[in-house]
């Protein structure tokens, strides 16, 4: 997407009077201008993968099927949504990494609250019995 | 990704790729995000720290949904609607989906506008997104009165586990919460880009600074995130 990344230029002479010094580079605008055919590209796939994981529903799969195709589907709109709606593939990727990796820590805390939840579970089968 | 996008490149030093980058960048005596903006950054680190708090919603959730020995209902059926006599399943959540889809295209053209310092086609844009954030808030309304109606509480519901009930109105009314402050901080923005106050450099009621296009940018990254949350909590709460 190199041709993407345009910095309008031109319109950082608006700001020429304070960014003389290395201190005012972030106080001028970061121009993101893309082409509005990339915006409008996106939105029709948002569309094509929302109306493919209501039709998941919809046709009733089940199972391990079903699973893959919702998390497949989600992580694909989450993906288009943060690196073209909010930017974040044209960003430094200092701030990449800042922001996208701590959530993906949270698997961790998933991963442990699994472990926990099976064994609340198992004590309450053992207490109550099985479900009603 | 090497092009990222860059003002004043001349004025800041070449940094090595990959890892190597992100240390020099996060090194002591520097500025970590060179090219962003205070503003920008703050609203990602905020957005940063909403994620948690939208992950702990839906950890909650899976454990509750885990741990109980009562079956869970079934979303499928308990968010269908009869239209024209046959049950249609999750219809309304799926043109809530849409809605706010919609809601995040018009958002990033309107960012694409405001960049171009074009006001009117920015503020329209940016009225219309709210519109469709009223219209999403308007539905979630519609879908709660109706649970509420069947029998839906935070104590217990007519279908199954009882934990439903609290997990469904803590996460979309949240979520909804959310859309509400996107919808007026919308309205309050497109406001200040119809009047020119980012050509003129009026400064803010609030913060008395002279505000840039960029704060439709920022404005932009909190509604996207909002759609972005949505993401998940359609495909963890209403279809999983």
């Amino acid at each position: 997407m190199a041709e993407a990344t345009a910095n309008g230029l031109g319109q950082h002479a608006l700001h020429a009077t304070h960014g003389h010094d290395a201190a005012a580079v972030a106080t001028t605008d970061t121009h993101q201008e893309h082409p509005i055919k990339l915006y409008l590209v996106v939105w029709a796939w948002l569309f094509i993968l929302s109306t493919c994981s209501y039709l998941v529903d919809y046709f009733g799969i089940h199972g391990y099927l079903r699973w893959s195709l919702i998390l497949i589907f989600m992580m694909l709109k989450a993906g288009l949504i943060v690196a073209v709606f909010m930017h974040m593939a044209w960003e430094r990727l200092a701030m990449m990494y800042a922001i996208i990796l701590p959530p993906i820590l949270v698997l961790v805390f998933v991963t442990m609250m699994v472990f926990e939840a099976d064994y609340t579970l198992l004590t309450r089968i053992a207490f109550f019995g099985p479900g009603p | 990704m090497a092009e990222t996008t860059m003002t004043h490149t001349s004025q800041m030093e070449p940094r090595p790729a990959g890892w190597r980058g992100i240390a020099a960048d996060w090194a002591s005596d520097q500025r970590a995000f060179k090219n962003v903006s205070w503003g920008k950054a703050m609203m990602w680190i905020f957005l940063l720290s909403d994620t948690f708090v939208f992950g702990c919603f839906l950890l909650s959730y899976m454990t509750a949904r885990i741990s109980t020995r009562v079956p869970w209902p079934n979303p499928s059926e308990v968010f269908a609607l009869r239209i024209g006599g046959s049950e249609i399943p999750l219809i309304l959540i799926a043109i809530m989906t849409f809605v706010l889809i919609s809601s995040s295209g018009t958002m990033a053209m309107a960012v694409n506008f405001g960049y171009r310092h074009d006001r009117r086609k920015t503020a329209i844009l940016m009225l219309l997104t709210a519109a469709l954030g009223a219209t999403f808030v308007g539905m979630q309304a519609f879908e709660w009165t109706k649970l509420i109606t069947e029998g839906v509480r935070p104590w217990g519901n007519p279908w199954g586990a009882a934990q439903f009930g609290s997990c469904f109105f803590m996460i979309t009314g949240f979520h909804g919460t959310h859309v509400t402050i996107g919808v007026i901080f919308l309205v309050i923005v497109a406001r200040k880009v119809w009047r020119g106050d980012f050509d003129t450099g009026r400064p803010g009621f609030f913060t008395s600074r002279r505000g840039r296009y960029e704060n439709v940018e920022i404005m932009g990254l909190y509604w996207h995130f909002v759609d972005l949350v949505w993401v998940f909590i359609f495909a963890f709460f209403y279809l999983w």
